[in-house]
């Protein structure tokens, strides 16, 4: 089965869509005017972000962000339609003990720097990403200061 | 010819602030173009979560010294997403003059550098004599010429003074007439425009992949403005349009931004218009909690540089468990190695000018 191109898909068609899409991988957390909110497993995310990007029309990645919730570490990812103004924001948990997941960097240039950063601030290994190397600290910086394990003066 | 790497910057006349674009020379023709930044990386993010959310509002002012009010407009925005409080009537009108004030001053200062950049420097003195006119409006609305700290969590710092909407008004009317001057400048002079045009050309797709927002992004043909297509603060009760020019070069970016000033008069002139008819008495301000509840939010807006948006993790404590920036200039110098592929590297300062650099939100 092909899918079919939508151009401006709503917030109840990308949940469908996605679902059916790859069900049972995706929970979806909350869905309001213009904005869903999914939870997706590790190993789906490029196939998830290439079947938004190419079918949902989804043209750019606003914004990728790393999170450390001390036990595990999360990506969020900002994806952003550019006909309809809606927004999916995807949650994926990455484990302390393995932090790799899969780069969207070539799916969307805009993402590139985002993954980077996440990287040097976070730690967290995108594989595939075209060059993985620090970008906003000094190339000889071997800890990631946005992890909670690093304390602020006043914070600890 | 043997290739060269050349560094532009960190002080490069073309620059304007602290980064570094490292050039692969062939000849006059560029190669390949490194961007290098992180001269100004404070660790903003990290630094918030150690402050209670109202003592975060001056340090968002200083994300961009030129875009103060939007920037702080947007974190303010976020924690009201999170505490879920709606604004009233007044306030949002309030908010929606200082962002326009802010557009059109950021756009002007833009205006400025890009005219030394393509050295037209009555440009830069007339842009920047225009520019005090809107500073000085930031004064009286709230007392600081750049860093405005005007929004609060819940509404703005203040009313407007009662004289404000005549002072208002007369300098946009004032600029108005006295934009077309520099317009005039710009547009017939043989220089400027013959650098301008077909240099830096985007398509629309690559535009929209490459992650370019705002101006730049609409000089390349996407049709989006935050302001129409995902409304905030009452815009969508305005009758205003979004500037969009499909030329894709840098010329067409010079465009969007001269009509987005003129846009944003028009904005200005509406929204004093709505103020007018709201009741003096509506609060502009309301009580908000000290804590904002567990949950997670995000709130973009129309940054005069592209989209911003913020990414706020709350935990229920006093400050936040993580505040994303997403920042719209950092995303844009990352697609200059397509900017400015193929280009000569007289050039460069033409098309970088075009994407109005500011480094503080950059390296955050």
């Amino acid at each position: 089965m092909t899918d079919s191109f939508i151009e401006a898909p709503t917030p109840e068609e990308v949940v469908t869509l996605a679902q059916a899409k790859f069900p049972g991988r995706i929970t979806v957390r909350k869905t309001a005017v213009r904005r869903v909110s999914l939870t997706c497993d590790r190993d789906i995310i490029h196939p998830l972000c290439k079947y938004i990007h190419d079918v949902l029309n989804f043209e750019q990645a606003s914004s990728v962000c790393g999170v450390d919730w001390v036990d595990h570490m999360q990506v969020v990812y900002h994806l952003s339609n550019y006909f309809n103004g809606v927004m999916i924001e995807i949650n994926v948990d990455v484990p302390n003990d393995d932090p790799h997941i899969d780069s969207v960097a070539l799916i969307w240039e805009g993402a590139d720097w985002h993954e980077r950063e996440t990287y040097e601030l976070f730690g967290i290994i995108f594989d595939g990403h075209p060059k993985l190397e620090r970008l906003l600290t000094p190339q000889n910086y071997e800890f990631f200061p946005f992890r909670k394990s690093y304390k602020l003066r006043g914070q600890e | 010819m043997a290739e060269m790497w050349l560094t532009m910057g960190p002080q490069h006349p073309f620059s304007h602030g602290l980064w570094t674009l490292k050039v692969l020379a062939d000849g006059e023709i560029v190669k390949d173009a490194v961007p290098v930044i992180g001269y100004l990386h404070r660790g903003w993010e990290k630094e918030c979560e150690n402050r209670p959310y109202p003592l975060i509002i001056p340090m968002a002012d200083r994300l961009c010294y030129s875009a103060s009010m939007t920037w702080s407009h947007v974190y303010c925005k976020v924690v009201e997403e999170a505490l879920e409080i709606e604004l009233t009537d007044r306030t949002k009108y309030l908010r929606v003059v200082a962002d326009e004030i802010c557009r059109i001053q950021s756009h002007l200062m833009w205006l400025a550098a890009m005219g030394t950049d393509l050295g037209n420097l009555t440009v830069f003195l007339w842009a920047l004599r225009e520019r005090e006119f809107f500073l000085d409006l930031n004064v009286k609305l709230c007392g600081q010429r750049l860093t405005t700290n005007y929004p609060r969590i819940g509404g703005v710092r203040n009313d407007m003074p009662y004289y404000f909407e005549r002072d208002c008004l007369r300098v946009v009317k004032r600029f108005e007439k006295a934009i077309w001057n520099i317009i005039a400048m710009m547009d017939e002079s043989a220089i400027v425009v013959s650098r301008l045009k077909g240099v830096g050309v985007i398509s629309r797709k690559d535009a929209a992949n490459y992650g370019l927002t705002g101006p730049t992004m609409r000089g390349c043909g996407v049709d989006f403005d935050v302001r129409r297509d995902d409304p905030y603060c009452n815009y969508d009760q305005l009758d205003w349009e979004v500037a969009v020019c499909k030329e894709g070069d840098a010329y067409g970016r010079y465009r969007v931004r001269i009509e987005e000033m003129l846009q944003s008069c028009e904005i200005i002139k509406q929204a004093m218009e709505k103020l007018d008819k709201l009741p003096k008495t509506d609060p502009t301000r309301v009580k908000v909690p000290k804590n904002v509840p567990a949950g997670t939010h995000f709130a973009r807006l129309e940054d005069p540089r592209g989209e911003s948006l913020m990414y706020l993790i709350s935990d229920g404590s006093d400050r936040p468990y993580r505040l994303k920036v997403r920042s719209p200039i950092f995303v844009n110098v990352s697609a200059s190695k397509h900017l400015v592929d193929g280009v000569r590297i007289a050039d460069i300062p033409a098309i970088m000018g075009t994407i109005d650099m500011c480094l503080g939100e950059t390296d955050r």
